[in-house]
């Protein structure tokens, strides 16, 4: 009798895998996604400023100035061209988003410096970008402060408070480390909740899920049949991520690889489940599909954590953060790949995701059993 | 001529029905765009600090209080060891530990100097960065409050000083809002041109009204270009609700030409949905047109600058990026908003937005086959 | 050569190593209603799309209004009509404005359109649905009307893919009647069917089986052929030596 269970979930599992694998398109985009976002996140976007296009204008073409912006030449931060300009052209410069800053020398800054001890530089920052405006002053700042401290070398202060740096698990401040947490959550959000929802969404629209619960499997296992695909899928784009991240972006993992795929896999069936609710309260593919797009993937990029600070957030939305499961499974995945943490880190993270998990599953079977009365 | 008035009518009278496109094309804006500017804040302000001071000597707690007054740092914890503190970055509950050792405040005096210890939780590399920036200033601020007690006048020469002048131009209190909003009208816009656009010739696939279009005397470019018009129309709309909310809600007035700006609009428009309606010819269902849609949205995103620097890409990410229809309007609308550009400083995004409008155009009417 | 409307000779359309119509050979005459019949998978949609212009075939020729099906397929468009398989008229759209689109699309002026609309509505006894959207009709009234609209612009010729799947007896018999109205108005009528007895309303038959024209003659003809007493039954001696299987 049990045998007879397992041969007919066996077979309606591998009619899910024939739909699902058999339209390459989607498949392509299931595997697209999270390639070409590891790539991005790795490769081509960073949080960090650098290479910025500045012009320097040296009217003093003195020693001091030109030692300075030797230095700014030098930083990683800064792109220079040198040139004189009027105040004009500076302008037209950075209208047309040639430049992002601008920074002038004075004709007597040298001879400022040396007899009145006091000399100015003035820099036009483009502030339609403040983070980038303030950062690239500061960069700007401590430049100077360096050429100074150079130059006082000699001099040496009395009573100073020198603090010792130490950048704990990336110390080369990448955006990857940040990044591919958070590209976790997105994608297991993706094709799970989305993806599944329109699956189920689409057999009721071809009205073969009728069909599916007169069969004689058990409502439940229909189910069940319905998101293996998905839960396997997801687990092997995990395990594509993970190698991605390791061998192409030199990110090891540095926790446990089994804690790690544990945790995967509950946060995979909050996800399951939270399409499979989607799927219920949708009658076509279309509102299905704007459902996950408005209730999940904007939450997930909005309040994980990962894009935007959550604590410049305003209070409310800091509230709502805490019911979403991807900042629970962000927070886990953080502390195992890159903080190589234990259980015990993260028992209280986990208990949340799993009780979120168990809440959304009780509420399936219950709108299930209501569907099928 | 005359089909295509046809064709424009049916699609106009279509979407115009369509009370759930129509609800998400005007709702989706006015809610996006009041949550988003909320949550896209990258300013890095409330550091948690967690503290071990070993030294408990008056110059510990002075530079503790100063710590605590800045307005970059939300509070902190005290603890007796750095194992302590440390949990408390593995809860996430601090970003930054100071330890301060034990003879902190004899040291510097009878010394000259001392160290203290900093330890920062990396993993967001730019808070990071900025947070040990700030607490860095910090203390050599107060270690010029040390200094000037202890010397008197005389006692050693005052160095030269170098001033920075700062000058921000175009945002001068530096609001968040003001470069943000602009960005996400661009997103918004560009999610709901290519969704729209993508999934609509793939629905008369689905429904099979192809079929009977396809026996029709109708030219491929009319029936494009029917398709087109319309959903330029509505985009249109949206970005003129984006810009209404941008100006009551936030108070955002383009400080450039606003026609300008709409004929920007007009030609990256026809670039997007060409874009779309490309993807639509590809697919044959419309859960593939939305995975691609989805796909290509997400990657324009990504590269487009709105959210991050395209300076900071490598070269290749760079070229990615001229190629992506979205990086030229995010651009341009970021110039015209805010700093007034004219004609003459959009004009390479202008070339670039036309050259990818033909190309996208002509590949989505030569792909799109009325026989098999 | 004029009163020919199709004319196929060895026409041939393969998918891969498929050969989904296999050297057809047969010609329609003006004015008449020929019938394609053969079971499901048998080649007789693919025929049809090809002559319509939707599909190139492989080898083999066909003309269709005079025009070659390779070189003149728009031509051939502005002078057919076609009724899919598939429900062809949009539902979220009213009858009128159906009628309005289609017409237009095909250069009907603006009082053409009025005239021949009302003509239509009040040949279809609909004229107080005009303003009714399309998925509220019951689905006989839905393919009466896409005939209807299918020969709004008075085409030479008029194909029908299974124009009557699913639909009752006595709305297929209505169905047929708009068939000989419009053949009786000079139109060739070209419908595919595997209702049997749809087939003994047509002035000749084809019958197709693994995409070869198996029998092709008017139905009294094939009837005396094979000496049976229905069409059914000449369809079931020829059909029982098919290979291939019905979808």
């Amino acid at each position: 009798m049990k045998n007879a269970v397992w041969k007919q979930l066996y077979a309606f599992i591998q009619k899910e895998f024939y739909h699902v694998f058999r339209d390459r398109k989607t498949l392509l985009m299931l595997f697209g996604i999270p390639i070409a976002q590891v790539l991005l996140f790795g490769f081509v976007l960073s949080n960090e400023i650098k290479n910025s296009k500045i012009v320097v204008c040296d009217y003093a073409k003195d020693y001091a100035s030109q030692e300075i912006i030797r230095k700014i030449e030098a930083s990683k931060y800064f792109n220079v061209q040198k040139a004189t300009l009027t105040h004009d052209q500076i302008e037209a410069s950075l209208r047309s988003g040639d430049i992002k800053m601008a920074v002038i020398f004075p004709a007597d800054f040298y001879s400022d410096l040396s007899h009145l001890n006091k000399a100015q530089i003035q820099v036009i920052a483009d502030a339609s970008d403040p983070n980038t405006a303030t950062t690239l002053s500061n960069y700007l700042t401590s430049i100077i402060n360096d050429y100074q401290a150079e130059a006082l070398a000699q001099t040496k202060k009395p009573y100073s408070i020198i603090p010792q740096v130490k950048m704990l698990y990336n110390p080369e401040l990448l955006g990857a480390p940040n990044f591919v947490p958070g590209v976790m959550a997105l994608v297991l959000m993706l094709i799970c909740a989305m993806m599944t929802a329109v699956a189920i969404v689409k057999e009721k629209e071809m009205g073969t899920m009728e069909i599916l619960l007169v069969s004689p499997l058990k409502p439940y296992l229909v189910i069940i049949a319905k998101t293996i695909p998905y839960l396997l899928i997801s687990l092997l784009n995990l395990a594509a991520i993970l190698l991605m991240s390791v061998f192409l972006l030199n990110l090891a993992i540095k926790g446990s690889v089994i804690l790690l795929f544990a945790e995967s896999t509950l946060f995979i069936i909050s996800c399951l489940a939270l399409g499979l609710l989607i799927s219920v309260g949708s009658t076509s593919q279309m509102s299905a599909m704007m459902t996950s797009q408005m209730s999940l993937m904007l939450p997930t990029m909005m309040l994980t954590g990962f894009m935007f600070p959550i604590e410049n957030m305003p209070f409310w939305m800091q509230g709502i953060s805490y019911i979403v499961p991807s900042r629970y499974y962000y927070t886990i995945v953080k502390a195992v790949m890159l903080e190589g943490l234990g259980f015990t880190a993260i028992w209280r993270e986990t208990l949340v995701l799993a009780g979120i998990t168990l809440v959304l599953v009780v509420i399936n079977v219950r709108s299930f059993k209501i569907r099928l009365a | 001529m005359r089909t295509l008035r046809f064709l424009l009518q049916k699609e106009f009278r279509q979407i115009l029905r369509s009370r759930s496109l129509l609800i998400s094309i005007i709702l989706g804006p006015v809610i996006q765009l009041t949550l988003l500017p909320l949550a896209a804040n990258f300013e890095v302000k409330k550091i948690a600090v967690a503290v071990v001071d070993h030294d408990h000597s008056t110059y510990s707690n002075k530079l503790i209080a100063k710590i605590y007054a800045s307005k970059y740092f939300s509070g902190g914890t005290y603890h007796s060891s750095y194992e302590a503190a440390n949990k408390m970055i593995e809860q996430n509950k601090a970003d930054i530990i100071l330890e301060i050792p034990q003879g902190f405040e004899r040291n510097l005096v009878r010394e000259g100097h001392e160290e203290v210890y900093v330890a920062v939780n990396a993993i967001n590399g730019t808070k990071a960065g900025v947070g040990s920036g700030y607490l860095g200033a910090i203390v050599a601020d107060f270690n010029q409050d040390v200094r000037l007690q202890w010397n008197q006048p005389g006692h050693f020469s005052e160095a030269p000083t170098i001033d920075v002048v700062n000058a921000n131009w175009y945002n001068p209190f530096m609001s968040y809002f003001l470069f943000m909003v602009p960005g996400l009208i661009v997103s918004l816009l560009t999610g709901i041109g290519a969704f729209s656009a993508s999934l609509n010739i793939v629905k008369e696939k689905e429904i099979g009204t192809i079929e009977q279009i396809n026996v029709t005397p109708i030219k491929k470019h009319h029936f494009i270009l029917g398709k087109l018009i319309p959903y330029w129309v509505l985009s249109m709309f949206v970005f003129t609700i984006g810009m209404l909310v941008s100006r009551f809600a936030y108070g955002i007035v383009p400080v450039g030409n606003i026609g300008l700006l709409y004929g920007f609009l007009s030609a990256y428009l026809i670039t997007l949905l060409g874009a779309g309606l490309l993807i639509s010819t590809y697919s044959d269902t419309q859960q593939q047109a939305v995975s691609l849609a989805f796909f290509f949205v997400l990657v324009f995103n990504m590269i487009s600058g709105v959210f991050t620097s395209i300076d900071s890409m490598p070269d290749w990410g760079k070229a990615l990026s001229y190629l992506s229809p979205m990086s030229h309007f995010a651009a341009v609308m970021r110039m015209v908003v805010l700093k007034g550009s004219t004609f003459h400083d959009i004009q390479p995004h202008f070339i670039a937005i036309i050259i990818l409008g033909i190309v996208f155009n002509t590949w989505a009417v030569l792909n799109y086959r009325k026989t098999t | 050569m004029s009163n020919i409307a199709i004319q196929a000779d060895k026409l041939t359309k393969r998918f891969d190593d498929f050969t989904a119509v296999d050297a057809i050979t047969f010609d329609v005459r003006q004015g008449e209603i020929f019938g394609f019949v053969g079971a499901n998978g048998a080649g007789k949609t693919t025929a049809m799309r090809i002559l319509c212009g939707l599909s190139i075939p492989t080898s083999g020729t066909a003309t269709v209004a005079g025009f070659d099906v390779y070189k003149d397929a728009e031509k051939i468009k502005k002078n057919i009509g076609y009724m899919s398989q598939k429900f062809s008229l949009y539902e979220d759209l009213t009858v009128m404005e159906n009628i309005t689109f289609y017409a237009g699309i095909y250069g009907l002026s603006n009082q053409e359109i009025k005239d021949r609309g009302a003509e239509l509505l009040t040949r279809l006894g609909i004229e107080h649905e005009a303003k009714t959207f399309v998925a509220s009709l019951p689905l006989g009234w839905k393919q009466k009307l896409a005939f209807s609209v299918a020969v709004i612009h008075r085409p030479k010729i008029v194909f029908l893919d299974e124009p009557t799947g699913g639909v009752d007896p006595v709305t297929r018999r209505q169905f047929w009647d708009l068939i000989y109205e419009a053949a009786d108005r000079g139109i060739t009528v070209f419908v595919t069917t595997h209702y049997m007895d749809e087939a003994e309303y047509c002035n000749r038959v084809s019958v197709m089986v693994d995409g070869r024209i198996d029998a092709f003659d008017t139905p009294a003809n094939l009837k005396k052929k094979f000496s049976v007493e229905s069409m059914n039954e000449v369809f079931y001696q020829l059909a029982r030596g098919a290979k291939r299987k019905a979808d």
